[in-house]
């Protein structure tokens, strides 16, 4: 705490830490308070008389209905969710068993492969977008959202492993050695005494997986082209703008809504997400 | 009868099924257990990576399948002086939203490194820029920066700051303002959350021992917290230079490049170039030539996390 007078409370604490919320939230504020805006407050020019652009009094949902009725919002979100879970799915098994082999295990090579692994979690996807979209229209992925299952894991399985490694250290050796003895086998000490053990770390890696590949961008936009087969951010992007014309309300609706199934996953599991989160940059 | 079919199974122990013999040898274990991995990662990052390679060396274009043409492509790009911009815009929008990501995550961190009412809640809303799918949120930062609606006129205008309106994205040097603006919007919770973690294990015995031998809050941090917090912020900067160099999605939703190709990065030029032209071997070209600054990071971090593990 800041020992000394209450003003410097105030001044090196509350002040600070209250400009630090207003501009890290402010943007969602903006975003809630112009979906639930008619258009004709939204439209008005900055700088005319009388016009409070932070509050509205006569809220609407009409950009919600317009999502729903005259988009395919819905089956955004569907996709989005589909793709999301099934991605973290693939990832979470992948990279449990990799995590396991590699912090448990001994054999041979064990430590380059794991450098390996933790290169391509250092791999950005814009590095790769343009090849990768070519081998994904040669095995006929394209436009399905098995294009986006099969590689979201490559940007997954390495933060998975790397963070289920340093779970699986964790584990002492004589509990995986009791099992043994008891007669149960290598696989079986495995599945029942140590992945129990790490569930928390399972838990961490999965929310911080599902939030990842909710937000991937690049992969969607170029590997999906169908409008029905599109994922939320890449929707919203390509099918609420037309030309040059951008429609505020359903836009800033479709964003809220888009960003709902992540908050809430979020808010169940903010421990174990700050948990990932710096488990994944400290390894 | 009952008996004997017991003790069978009690002392005559039947031989394990073929699987589970095989993997109580390790090695077979561990290489079962990496397959799907190896596969996954095989498949989908390096196979790529060596397409990506041989397709910059050629001149395909979509559905054309193209000749090799040596380094004409990467010769072709270096004579570009929309290339030129975007190496330019992405060295200057890497240095300066780390350093401010830095400064402010810093200093968040610090914030929260204390008891207050209401932490576990603030921290958690604090992560939102984080959480939110990127695109989404851009968009409500666009809508904050339309030229004709922009609340943040509004407000600089009813503050007595501005005269006339800013047109925030007409204007090169403005987009690129606002750019890295909303990058370090987004990028300030994850070192703030990280640089906390790393906070939270330094002992306050420590700060307390120097307090009482006459050190001032500045000495303090700079001789006792920054030290100590070095080998999580070295590991937090790196990762966060790496993801901003190749950044995409802000860029693309903000301006699109543009106004006339001004602001664009290396990916969203690789993006305009290879998907939007359809020039797949440029495209390509553009996107390796981020490579080799990436490598070097990489490989600056694994040295580093080497040296930190050493000790």
């Amino acid at each position: 705490m800041i020992e000394g007078a209450l003003w410097r409370k105030w001044v090196f604490f509350y002040l600070p830490m209250a400009l630090f919320l207003i501009f890290l939230l402010f943007p969602f504020y903006w975003m809630v308070i112009t979906s639930v805006r008619p258009d004709g407050e939204l439209y008005r020019p900055w700088n005319s008389v009388n016009y409070n652009p932070f509050w509205t009094w006569k809220p609407t949902l009409d950009h919600f209905r317009y999502l729903f009725e005259e988009t395919l919002f819905a089956a955004w979100l569907w996709n989005t969710m589909f793709i999301a879970l099934a991605s973290t799915a693939i990832s979470l098994v992948c990279g449990v068993f990799a995590g396991y082999a590699l912090s448990r295990l001994n054999f041979p090579f064990a430590g380059s492969l794991g450098t390996g692994i933790f290169i391509t979690y250092l791999v950005p996807q814009t590095l790769l977008f343009i090849p990768l979209a070519e081998i994904i229209r040669n095995y006929r992925l394209g436009d399905t959202p098995w294009s986006l299952i099969l590689t979201y894991p490559t940007f997954l399985i390495p933060f998975c492993t790397w963070l289920m490694m340093g779970y699986f250290k964790a584990v002492p050796k004589e509990l995986e050695e009791c099992a043994r003895i008891d007669g149960a086998s290598r696989w079986q000490a495995m599945l029942y005494i140590v992945i129990p053990v790490a569930i928390p770390g399972i838990l961490s890696a999965g929310i911080f997986a599902f939030t990842l590949s909710w937000n991937e961008f690049i992969y969607a936009l170029v590997f999906l082209s169908s409008p029905e087969q599109k994922t939320v951010p890449v929707g919203v992007t390509s099918e609420l703008i037309r030309g040059d014309v951008f429609f505020w309300g359903p836009l800033m609706a479709g964003a809220l809504l888009g960003s709902i199934p992540v908050a809430i996953a979020y808010s169940f599991f903010v421990e174990h997400y700050v948990a990932g989160l710096t488990g994944s940059v400290k390894g | 009868m009952a008996i004997t079919s017991v003790a069978t199974t009690a002392y005559g122990e039947p031989p394990p099924p073929r699987r589970n013999r095989i993997f109580e040898d390790e090695r077979w274990l561990a290489f079962a257990l990496l397959v799907p991995t190896m596969v996954l990662l095989g498949l989908f990052i390096a196979y790529p990576f060596v397409r990506g390679i041989l397709l910059s060396v050629t001149d395909s274009r979509v559905g054309v399948p193209g000749n090799f043409v040596g380094l004409a492509n990467f010769y072709k790009i270096f004579n570009d002086s929309i290339f030129r911009t975007s190496v330019y815009n992405t060295f200057l929008y890497t240095g300066v939203t780390t350093v401010f990501k830095l400064a402010l995550g810093l200093w968040l961190a610090m914030l929260l490194n204390r008891h207050f009412r209401g932490k576990a809640f603030t921290r958690a809303f604090i992560l939102l820029p984080f959480i939110i799918p990127t695109v989404l949120s851009t968009f409500a930062w666009k809508w904050m920066f339309d030229p004709t609606f922009s609340v943040l006129n509004w407000t600089l205008y009813h503050l007595g700051l501005i005269t006339g309106r800013i047109n925030w994205l007409g204007d090169p040097d403005l987009a690129m303002i606002s750019i890295m603006v909303i990058n370090i919007w987004r990028g300030v919770p994850f070192f703030a959350i990280s640089l906390l973690a790393g906070l939270q294990t330094i002992s306050p015995e420590l700060n307390e021992a120097a307090a009482i031998d006459g050190a001032k809050p500045l000495q303090r941090f700079w001789y006792i917290t920054w030290p100590l917090l070095l080998p999580v912020t070295m590991v937090v900067v790196l990762f966060s230079v790496i993801q901003t160099f190749a950044d995409f999605q802000i860029v693309y939703v903000m301006t699109g490049g543009g106004p006339a190709n001004a602001t664009h990065l290396f990916a969203t030029y690789a993006y305009q170039i290879g998907i939007g032209t359809g020039l797949l071997s440029e495209g390509a070209a553009i996107s390796l030539a981020m490579f080799p600054v990436l490598f070097l990071v990489v490989i600056i971090q694994l040295l580093y996390i080497r040296r930190v593990e050493v000790r």
